[in-house]
């Protein structure tokens, strides 16, 4: 493996019987990248991405995730990453305090650790009045921002998000971004899926999922080059389209 | 370890938040201690029967008063026609039907062995056994007092039966035949691994149901600590459980405690961890709290009708018996009805126990291999 990728990818495939999810899909992610994992519904991201956090075994293929074997090492990988579904992950009977608290501990932070990342959080989110209340009690848009603050306690090397801005308003959206470049210039990996094309261009490279194989791989401005497009939107419809 | 600490405060954290569970593990015990020790009763008090006396003689006269007397029988009519007490047995209006043949008691003193009859509505068996068996007990009696009276007035003569035997009779350990007595216990017993083997089937369900499982399974959390994890808080919400039900046993029906309530603990502990075992291993196969209540009943079910609560183990058939050895309910009643009542110790109950242990360590074994943090 390349010292320089944080994901690699080699003929990947899931199979459920006769059907084929994801079809030998082969890609690189470097270090630090914001990587753009994009498809229409039931293209088999979801799928992909459960493979690359060892939540599902593969069929065939391999794939590394911080240099570990997503198959043999599944236990391992999972230390070096950060996970944010789009089912909403946190417990709702929980305060953010408590939800905090429990994952530090989950991942084996120390006591003094788990302090400092809580009041961190609750700091960079404006969450401290209310730290106290269940989570249920919060907007939407909060409670998202809280589960990828979450998804990092651990301060993990990768960040997986599955649509993590699914549902919330524009302003959001873009809070939500701002936050993601943040993670990023700290050296971090963010591969995210997403269904809306304008944060596609937010990515550094994009990958666009059709029937279980990635049919396109490259920067936004270069794959909109090469599909003679304006914007990620076009890229994608003519993809998607064929 | 540091993560089963968290696991466990959380859940904790969780089960006190729960309005609903509260109420559940310390209300719904009591009532249903009351309601079903009391109204579940094997006990045969209310016989309803019809005299068909033919006879019209100073015997079956005093066999009615007998029956009358009785507060187990209900004497609902006395009648002279054999098809109008027929008719009432086909109204489900009485249990049995006595019938006394004309010319009894000039047959008897006659010397000769006259019969009286008895039918029996046999729908419910309990209730037909039992209740002949009352009459029995009746009708053998009046004749012992009239052989007595006869050998005072007719002392020449000789007595028809020359030696009586009796059999007298001790209730041990429930002298007085309380049911609630005998019902307490089991139905405690009942209680918790009931209310524990739902909670924790359905508990692992919903958070797969919600989505926190797929958070949880991304983290390098070990399987057994999940597991663990679990178990652990649902054992005080059993231990809170059992504690509340005996001391309302106590309190309300005066149960006798004559062995070592430690003995008990200690066994409902293992017991507690063998049933939320099955729990957590049926959670693994649902996917939704429906299928887990269903599967969870469909055990419970078998549970409780086969675990000596109700009709007791050594009248069922051979291999009934058999299959009340992985029925941790079973053991349980068992346990509780010999410590409590008996007074047994630990030899006593050592099947009980090695029965448990080896059904807690395959439930939970399989929970923890069944538990796939991957798909």
């Amino acid at each position: 493996m390349d010292k320089r990728n944080a994901i690699e990818v080699e003929g990947l495939t899931k199979r459920f019987g006769d059907f084929t999810a994801v079809d030998a899909i082969s890609f690189q992610v470097a270090k630090g990248e914001i990587f753009g994992f994009l498809g229409a519904n039931g293209a088999g991201k979801t799928t992909a991405m459960k493979m690359l956090i060892g939540l599902s075994r593969p069929t065939e293929g391999m794939g590394k995730v911080a240099g570990f074997d997503i198959d043999k090492e599944a236990e391992q990988v999972k230390r070096n990453i950060g996970y944010m579904s789009q089912k909403f992950s946190l417990y709702d009977d929980l305060t953010p305090k408590e939800n905090v608290r429990f994952y530090g501990g989950v991942y084996g932070l120390s006591k003094n650790r788990i302090k400092e990342k809580t009041r961190e959080i609750l700091k960079e989110l404006h969450l401290e009045e209310v730290a106290n209340k269940p989570v249920v009690a919060l907007p939407l848009g909060w409670k998202q921002r809280l589960a990828f603050a979450i998804s990092m306690v651990h301060d993990p090397d990768i960040v997986f998000l599955d649509e993590p801005t699914g549902g919330v308003d524009p302003y959001v959206r873009r809070q939500f971004w701002e936050t993601i470049y943040q993670v990023a210039e700290q050296g971090r990996t963010i591969f995210v899926t997403t269904h809306y094309m304008d944060e596609a261009e937010y990515c550094d490279r994009v990958s666009i999922m059709v029937t279980g194989k990635i049919e396109a791989l490259d920067t936004p401005e270069k794959l909109k080059e090469e599909y003679n497009a304006n914007t990620m939107d076009e890229v994608f419809l003519k993809l998607v389209r064929y | 370890m540091q993560t089963l600490r968290y696991l466990i405060q959380k859940e904790f954290i969780q089960i006190f938040r729960n309005k609903a569970l509260l109420p559940m593990m310390t209300l719904l015990p009591i009532i249903q201690l009351i309601v079903l020790s009391n109204a579940a009763s094997n006990d045969v008090k209310d016989v309803r029967l019809v005299m068909v006396d033919n006879d019209q003689s100073e015997i079956s006269r005093s066999l009615t008063r007998k029956i009358s007397a009785n507060d187990r029988f209900t004497l609902v009519e006395v009648s002279f026609s054999h098809d109008a007490a027929f008719e009432l047995m086909q109204r489900n209006k009485v249990d049995i039907i006595l019938e006394v043949p004309s010319n009894f008691e000039r047959e008897y003193y006659r010397g000769e062995t006259p019969k009286v009859q008895m039918l029996v509505n046999a729908i419910n068996g309990q209730q037909a056994t039992v209740g002949s068996g009352y009459l029995n007990n009746i009708i053998a009696s009046l004749s012992a007092e009239i052989q007595r009276d006869e050998s005072l007035v007719m002392s020449t003569s000789t007595p028809r039966a020359t030696a009586l035997v009796e059999v007298s009779s001790n209730n041990w350990y429930n002298p007085e035949l309380k049911y609630p007595h005998f019902m307490a216990p089991g139905i405690l017993a009942e209680l918790a691994a009931l209310l524990t083997i739902v909670l924790s089937a359905m508990n692992v369900v919903r958070e797969r149901e919600i989505g926190t499982i797929e958070q949880i399974n991304v983290t390098p959390i070990k399987k057994w600590e999940f597991i663990l994890g679990k178990l652990v808080p649902f054992l005080c919400i059993g231990l809170i459980l059992v504690t509340v039900g005996l001391v309302a046993s106590k309190l309300i029906f005066d149960i006798p405690i004559r062995g070592s309530l430690l003995l008990v603990f200690g066994y409902a502990i293992i017991n507690l961890i063998c049933v939320l075992g099955l729990g957590l291993l049926i959670s693994n196969f649902a996917d939704t709290q429906q299928q887990a209540i269903f599967v969870a009943f469909f055990f419970v079910l078998i549970f409780i009708l086969m675990c000596g609560l109700f009709t007791p183990i050594e009248s069922m058939p051979k291999w009934a018996q058999y299959a009340t050895i992985p029925n941790p309910l079973a053991h349980f009643i068992s346990v509780t009805r010999k410590v409590l009542l008996k007074g047994s110790g630990f030899w006593d109950i050592r099947w009980e126990f090695i029965y448990t242990i080896i059904l807690a360590i395959l439930f939970n074994v399989a929970a923890v291999w069944s538990y796939k943090k991957q798909q």
